[in-house]
């Protein structure tokens, strides 16, 4: 099991109060695996992946525990938590194209970035050349500034960077949503062959388009309002998705070969509750057209099936 | 009602404004009343280019733009403010339209004092909310809160409210939902279907195809400036012609299939385009004369018409339906 998290809890310190943005999730990844990570904005899938390696103020550890290759890791403690950054667990930003220094060559940049993780750029230098021509990018990028770079390139040159050090997780998020279809297509593809050739154990990929998610991801987590709705193999939750929240949203997507006038998709009626004052039970229960007076209480994340983990009363009854 | 003829829109860059972009080259089109048409191309295509030429933001540098059959360029004080009253502009970050320091619906109150004088405050306000429940909005919920109360949804809804106050003929739709959620963005490409459906025009630009197909009757593809195909929305999502339209319907993800493997090719560095065809560095079956020839639009079906030489009247076209099988050429960019 290369991840596993336990009833990890993260909240947001403002002046009015706590966002409870993150509560007890509880899942895992296995070696190898691509999980992908939709949901609305707001639903706390950023704060998901950041908590796993960048859990700064005003985020807030409430509790729960993370395990990376059977081993701890200290999320709560930013200093400790430097030893795994970059080495075990890395993240490409959200907006990976505006990460990289702007003043300084990419190459000189990286060198920074290595001496600052105690890594020789000497040693690296003839992997990182290998792996920028496995993305397509000529080594003269290493002599050019961001600005030289298209969107395109400077994803890609992210993603060279962020995996460099073969990390057993990596956290991507939102890095194709910028991006043309074209490109959008190489940048998830090229994630699955440094999954494939083994530069990343096992990824989480975070955005709000599913349908990406059915190209590359071996599994979906579905959240939301800062719960875990339902996980499963990709082709379950696309096919047979089990949590209605799932279902409403994948009906709402349009296709390619849909038109409003042969077939009238629907939106999910309502809006996602406000996280300062979250409503008990079920958060979805306002929304939600099934639900009954048992959603008021909080449904626990269960396995129903094999690999299929879903937090629903109803789905619960039908399987009593 | 609202016509492009041959029009070009050269940006002056460089330091002194010494070199020439040329981001929208001889584009033709028209829109009917009431009809959906999606402007469709990748980022740097000119698609945003052409919605603020025809919203007379930008200057066109070629060509002609008519609205009802007279020249937009001349309009100007009470013809060009009667303009706006017909044709106007949605945008793609609607966080980004409001000013924060301000309540939202102050957009409202400009426009009263700008465009309708005459009419008393209860009258207007009749009329807001009026426009508010027509974009599915509750006025009670809305109203007097500042931007940042308001979900990204709402507040394209309130811009797209503002423009039904006005006696809107045309919308001009700039990448308004690609912004939004996926539960709500339905919600938004739904209202523009009514909206269409009581015979309002809208040019709706996207990079998105599936968003494009749900909406449009027709579709126009750019690319880097260039129409290079355009047609009924059936014909060109269904049976896509030129290379370059095929590989953006083979790339768009979907959920009943998966990508073939390995057809895509990294784009190039944008290089010095001389003559030829514009997708020449790209296409998987360019020929040797399409480096310095470019062909015309050309029909080649009822409503369809694409500018490649495959599909030129002495050419063999290639099969329209055999694009997946089509295998993209593996070289290496840069």
């Amino acid at each position: 099991m290369a991840l596993k998290v336990e009833n990890l809890t993260v909240y947001y310190q403002t002046l009015r109060g706590d966002v409870h943005a993150l509560e007890h999730a509880t899942f895992q990844i296995a070696d190898g695996e691509i999980m992908g990570l939709a949901g609305e904005s707001g639903c706390g899938k950023t704060t998901l992946g950041h908590s796993l390696i960048v859990l700064f103020p005003p985020m807030k550890y409430i509790g729960g525990q993370v395990w990376l290759d059977n081993e701890e890791l200290p999320i709560w403690d930013s200093e400790r938590m430097n030893a795994y950054r970059f080495h075990k667990v890395s993240l490409i930003p959200q907006y990976a194209m505006n990460a990289m220094n702007p003043i300084r060559k990419i190459g000189k940049m990286i060198q920074e970035l290595l001496e600052s993780r105690k890594v020789d750029y000497k040693e690296v230098l003839p992997e990182l050349k290998r792996r920028l021509d496995l993305v397509a990018l000529p080594h003269d990028v290493l002599q050019m500034y961001p600005i030289e770079l298209s969107g395109g390139m400077k994803q890609r040159m992210v993603m060279v960077i962020s995996s460099l050090l073969n990390p057993s997780l990596l956290i991507a998020d939102e890095i194709t949503s910028a991006l043309d279809v074209a490109t959008q297509k190489a940048v998830a593809e090229m994630l699955v062959e440094f999954r494939d050739r083994q530069f990343v154990k096992s990824m989480i990929v975070i955005t709000h388009d599913i349908s990406i998610l059915y190209q590359v991801a071996d599994s979906i987590l579905i959240m939301y309002a800062g719960v875990l709705a339902e996980k499963a193999p990709t082709q379950s939750i696309i096919e047979s998705p089990r949590h209605p929240y799932t279902r409403l949203l994948i009906s709402s997507l349009p296709e390619v070969g849909v038109r409003f006038a042969d077939k009238r998709l629907s939106g999910i009626p309502g809006n996602p509750p406000l996280l300062l004052d979250p409503p008990i039970g079920c958060r979805f229960r306002d929304r939600c057209p099934l639900a009954f007076e048992r959603c008021l209480e909080e449904p626990p994340f269960i396995e129903v099936a094999k690999d299929h983990y879903v937090a629903c009363w109803r789905e619960f009854e039908n399987h009593a | 009602m609202l016509r492009l003829d041959n029009v070009s829109k050269v940006y002056r860059i460089g330091a002194f404004g010494g070199k020439a972009l040329h981001a929208v080259n001889n584009v033709s089109f028209e829109v009917q009343k009431g009809e959906v048409v999606a402007l469709i191309g990748e980022s740097g295509s000119g698609k945003s280019t052409i919605g603020k030429m025809i919203l007379r933001l930008l200057e066109v540098t070629e060509g002609k733009i008519t609205y009802n059959g007279e020249d937009i360029s001349v309009f100007k004080g009470e013809t060009l403010k009667n303009y706006y009253r017909q044709v106007q502009g949605v945008f793609q970050d609607p966080f980004s339209s409001y000013n924060p320091i301000f309540k939202a619906d102050r957009i409202f109150e400009v426009l009263h004092e700008e465009f309708f004088p005459g009419l008393s405050a209860t009258e207007w306000q009749h009329r807001v909310e009026n426009a508010l429940f027509s974009v599915g909005l509750n006025p009670a919920h809305v109203l007097n809160k500042y931007p940042h109360q308001l979900s990204g949804g709402q507040l394209q809804r309130f811009l797209i409210a503002r423009a039904l106050l006005l006696d809107i003929q045309f919308l001009v739709a700039d990448e308004i939902i690609s912004m939004l959620d996926a539960s709500t963005r339905i919600d938004v490409l739904n209202l523009l279907a009514d909206l269409k459906s009581r015979g309002l025009s809208i040019l709706f630009i996207t990079h998105d195809l599936s968003l494009a197909y749900y909406i449009s009757d027709r579709a126009i593809i750019l690319y880097k400036g260039y129409v290079v195909e355009r047609g009924a929305a059936e014909k060109i999502f269904h049976t896509p012609l030129h290379p370059y339209t095929r590989m953006l319907m083979e790339s768009v993800p979907r959920l009943d299939r998966k990508w073939e493997k390995g057809t895509t090719l990294l784009e190039r560095q944008a290089e010095a385009f001389q003559g030829g065809c514009p997708y020449y560095e790209r296409c998987p079956v360019a020929e040797k004369i399409c480096a310095a020839y470019r062909p015309p639009l050309a029909e080649v079906d009822a409503d369809h018409l694409v500018a490649c030489v495959h599909y030129e009247p002495s050419a063999t076209p290639l099969n329209p339906l055999a694009y997946t099988e089509q295998r993209t050429r593996q070289g290496n960019p840069g």
